[in-house]
């Protein structure tokens, strides 16, 4: 039998695989922003999967709108990162103190 | 039913497996191939759960378009990737312990949660009206109870598109371009000139081209 445990354990373990990327790729911002849609896709299969267990389609609405705003993120942080790319030379964000106000 | 526990195990191992890859690929280029699986897979387990808008949009908008925009920017950019993994395996066991104490308190709130174990996914009531699919149930509710919030998701993708276009151009130098004003203000005056050349003198070109 698959219920819901199920479904929220995957989630579980994908979102800890995402947090656990940005740890491992500290310096390489292109892995953290795809840790980053990791870390949503998780959240998304729990709203996917509770939507599906409690019968109401809200849930599944509300993964549509985390499905817009990571697309967007996704975009603003690749445009932010090519900026960068273009003043630094490169894309190590860990010594980026340029930014300091 | 063996068959859905089947593709549920087969899109879950897939899906982590990936994610694993994702996180610690050597070439970010292949990291990128490894989310493009795990969205795959992500989609899977969308259209085990009775989602199946939702599987279609995850694989049109993440594989079609983010995943494909991650690959144009780490083609684009020359970087020096070994330089940026330093620090891999230093990281490791403060990640490790971080993620794993994270790990341990979801499962544990999740295992001890009854509703959750008991009882079989599709077994509550609910789900579509008569007669309609999943697509037509997103779009009477979307389209009705959350027509503004669905605008305002609108919105959001404009100023996205706006400002990573404000945030990536730039006037580059030395590119001639055509200036259809200044085309049109052109007078014979301002462009041709007369000259009574001596024999054998030639015509001095300098400033001719302006």
């Amino acid at each position: 039998m698959i219920g819901l445990s199920h479904y929220l354990t995957v989630s579980a373990v994908v979102f800890v695989l995402g947090v656990l990327g940005i740890f491992l790729n500290r310096k390489n911002v292109i892995i953290i922003l795809m840790s980053i849609e990791l870390i949503l896709l998780a959240v998304n299969i729990n709203f996917v999967a509770f939507a599906s267990h409690l019968g109401q389609v809200h849930g599944q609405i509300f993964a549509m709108f985390v499905l817009t705003v990571a697309a967007g993120e996704a975009a603003i942080g690749l445009a932010i990162l090519v900026i960068y790319f273009r003043n630094r030379g490169t894309i190590a964000v860990d010594d980026s103190t340029m930014l300091k106000g | 039913m063996t068959t859905a526990i089947f593709s549920f195990y087969l899109f879950a191992f897939v899906l982590i497996t990936s994610a694993v890859l994702v996180i610690t690929s050597k070439n970010p280029v292949h990291s990128v191939l490894w989310l493009i699986v795990s969205f795959f897979n992500a989609g899977g387990l969308f259209i085990l759960l009775g989602a199946e808008f939702l599987a279609m949009l995850l694989i049109i908008v993440y594989v079609g378009a983010v995943a494909v925009l991650f690959l144009f920017v780490v083609m684009m950019l020359d970087i020096d990737f070994d330089t940026l993994r330093k620090g891999f395996w230093k990281n490791l066991p403060l990640g490790l312990a971080v993620s794993g104490v994270i790990l341990a308190e979801m499962v544990l709130a999740v295992g001890v949660w009854e509703p959750a174990r008991v009882v079989a996914m599709g077994a509550q009531p609910g789900g579509p009206p008569a007669g309609m699919s999943n697509t037509q149930w997103i779009g009477a509710v979307l389209y009705t109870d959350y027509l503004l919030v669905f605008q305002a998701a609108g919105m959001v993708l404009l100023v996205a598109l706006i400002g990573a276009i404000v945030l990536t151009h730039r006037t580059r130098e030395g590119v001639r371009r055509q200036n259809i004003g200044a085309q049109i203000a052109r007078t014979p005056g301002g462009s041709t000139r007369a000259v009574q050349p001596a024999i054998g003198g030639g015509v001095d070109l300098k400033g001719m081209d302006k």
